[in-house]
């Protein structure tokens, strides 16, 4: 069997992918406290819009609940997590995940019954109900958020607890149960998207009338993805809570769908790999605007450049404008512009059909 | 019996003010085939114009026609410069596209004003309450906002109702391909819909500022709760708008102000409670479920 579209094509790829693994777990002894914890964000970010691939990118199914799902799992977490006890990450984690994809199951039971314009507006309004219950009711610590005791690794009788590590070092444990987790949920997806399930996804995106004509149920698939989608995005939500302790309903808005959307268009929406790529610029974008507004300022340009390093948003918000309107196949499709290849157009299934997009 | 009386209008005022917003929206989408997110930030921009004008010069009747200006130009450069490179691709780049505007225009709002709440001074000669029962009084401004949509909305079914460009503007909703054939300039009935449509939020914004005052991120909410009247209204359909905007105010208003009431019964009473305030976004999934062509005879 031929790999998937939006996995690496050669064993070079795949190796390329390992040196990547490698060069994340040593990454910690070259830097500070403060890379580690913004590396686990971005590692938590690849996590999210990874899980939002398999219906954007391998379903073709634009979701703006998406991200209810993510937020919902901290607040489970929350939920369950008696005050100042913190509990082993092995039951809040499956629970986390039992909840989002039961939730799961009834909404996209229902909004998979529409498609198009329709299903943004649903998934969207299903969000905005979670978001509801946690914005508006006390529940979960209402507008203001909440501070929950962060779950702890355990095995064998040991507890991985960052209070017995050196203060410089304490974000050593989320760190690497986050790159854990990001190696896992890739490889999930990997292994689902080679499977005849993951064909008949990929069926369903270029043509679902031709998959129901070959007798597949395609409903059933589509609502397998939206489930298996939800269950990995509350994975990432569940090891939020572990890194930050802290929720607030910003975690369940559907601003969180369209970041995701947006880590998946930054890397490139035609590979899994684009997902991770893009969740790193994400974070590494906020950065680098700062780095580059403190020069401007000692350039001479202090007002543009503390806008630069000041209004994260705006920077991101220009970002997203010129992606959508020049580099439509994101940070891993610009190596693809050689002369020999077709050039890529505008039209998401155009893309499915073109073969392998992958860097 | 008279909070009761005052929350109707309150929810028929609501209603009107959210039929400004979605019947710009249902437009866009129908003729245009965009998904506008940005469409609440419009709104917030249009507020904030009232803040800021009334506060240069003293006068709210100033900042009504300064808002509409200002919301058809905006609307004239954002259609040529970004949204018509938008209308034949998919949703994932429309819904990237219009969530980096809402990003800008808040950023923009926060450097020019700032974060901070402001209320906006209703005119002193406005600012009393006409009573109506003899316990019962309702503000002045109110019935005065209630006034000026209702005056908007007739204007604007009657122009798509009854005029010429009416009529290709309903055209383009249903049969864009037609509307070409018969050699009608499609590129400026494009740009028409996109300026009235942002003039209209941006409108509802000027009116609604010296009610709500004027705070960050104030559309966000506005503008989901307009997709959602779009969705009953059925696409594309003005005067389906119109009605399912003023059903969808009165039970959200409603819900708002009784359900809390069903939380003191406890266990069952609490769901209740908690499904009046979700009460609009529940009726819009059984009309997509049930009826996907809107409650008003709209259009798929």
């Amino acid at each position: 069997m031929t790999t998937h579209r939006m996995l690496p094509q050669s064993a070079a790829a795949w190796t390329r992918l390992a040196a990547l693994v490698v060069a994340l777990t040593l990454l910690p002894f070259f830097t500070s406290a403060y890379y580690v914890g913004l590396v686990t964000t971005a590692m938590i970010g690849g996590m999210l819009a990874l899980s939002m691939h398999l219906l954007v990118g391998a379903t073709g199914l634009v979701s703006l609940g998406h991200g209810a799902f993510y937020g919902l799992a901290a607040y489970v977490v929350y939920l369950v997590t008696p005050v100042d006890t913190p509990m082993p990450m092995w039951l809040t984690l499956p629970l986390a995940m039992l909840v989002a994809g039961l939730v799961a199951l009834v909404v996209g039971a229902l909004s998979l019954r529409t498609t198009g314009f329709f299903f943004l507006m649903v998934t969207l309004a299903f969000g905005q109900m979670i978001y509801f219950v946690f914005h508006d009711t006390k529940l979960g610590g209402g507008t203001d958020g909440a501070y929950l005791a962060k779950p702890l690794l355990s095995a064998f009788g040991y507890t991985l607890d960052p209070k017995d590590f050196p203060r410089a070092r304490r974000g050593w444990p989320p760190y690497y149960v986050a790159l854990g987790q990001l190696v896992v949920t890739y490889l999930t997806l990997a292994f689902l998207l080679r499977s005849l399930f993951g064909r008949v996804l990929e069926g369903i995106k270029v043509n679902e009338h031709r998959m129901i004509a070959m007798g597949f149920n395609t409903n059933r698939y589509k609502l397998a993805a939206f489930v298996i989608a939800a269950m990995l995005a509350s994975s990432a939500g569940h090891m939020l809570a572990m890194q930050t302790g802290f929720v607030n309903p910003d975690l369940v808005s559907w601003h969180k769908s369209a970041e995701a959307l947006l880590m998946i268009l930054l890397g490139g929406i035609g590979s899994l790999t684009g997902a991770v790529v893009g969740a790193f610029a994400y974070y590494a974008l906020g950065e680098g605007a700062q780095v580059l507004g403190s020069y401007v300022v000692a350039w001479g340009f202090p007002r543009i450049g503390t806008i630069l390093a000041e209004r994260k948003l705006l920077v991101e918000g220009l970002v997203i404008l010129a992606v959508v309107l020049v580099a439509r196949n994101g940070l891993t499709g610009i190596k693809l512009r050689s002369p020999g290849l077709a050039k890529p157009s505008g039209n998401v299934h155009d893309i499915g059909n073109m073969g392998g997009v992958d860097p | 019996m008279s909070t009761f009386l005052s929350q109707l209008l309150n929810g028929l005022q609501f209603g009107l003010l959210l039929f400004l917003i979605a019947s710009g929206l249902t437009l866009i989408f129908g003729v245009l085939g965009i998904i506008n997110l940005a469409h609440g930030s419009l709104f917030m921009i249009g507020a904030y114009t009232a803040f800021v004008v009334t506060k240069a010069t003293g006068s709210l009747w100033l900042a009504l026609p300064v808002a509409i200006v200002f919301g058809v130009a905006l609307g004239l450069v954002l259609e040529r410069v970004l949204f018509r490179h938008f209308y034949k691709r998919e949703h994932l780049d429309q819904v990237l596209l219009t969530f980096a505007l809402i990003l800008i225009f808040e950023e923009m709002r926060s450097l020019l004003v700032g974060n901070d709440f402001h209320s906006v001074v209703i005119p002193k000669w406005l600012d009393f309450s006409i009573p109506i029962t003899g316990q019962f009084s309702y503000a002045a401004y109110r019935f005065v906002v209630i006034g000026a949509c209702l005056a908007l909305a007739a204007v604007l079914i009657w122009w798509i109702e009854r005029t010429k460009m009416g009529a290709i503007i309903r055209a383009a909703a249903e049969k864009p391909e037609m509307v070409d054939i018969l050699g009608i300039d499609s590129s400026k009935v494009h740009l028409t819909v996109f300026a009235v449509g942002t003039a209209l939020a941006m409108t509802a914004g000027a009116l609604a500022a010296p009610l709500t005052s004027v705070y960050p991120n104030m559309g966000d909410s506005l503008l989901i709760i307009s997709f959602v009247v779009v969705v009953i209204g059925g696409l594309g359909s003005v005067s389906g708008a119109f009605w399912s905007a003023i059903l969808i105010g009165l039970i959200d208003t409603l819900g708002k102000a009784y359900g809390p009431a069903f939380a003191v019964a406890g266990g069952f009473g609490a769901v209740l409670a908690a499904a009046s305030s979700m009460a609009v976004y529940l009726l819009m999934i059984a009309v997509l479920l049930f009826r996907p062509t809107g409650l008003f005879g709209g259009r798929t």
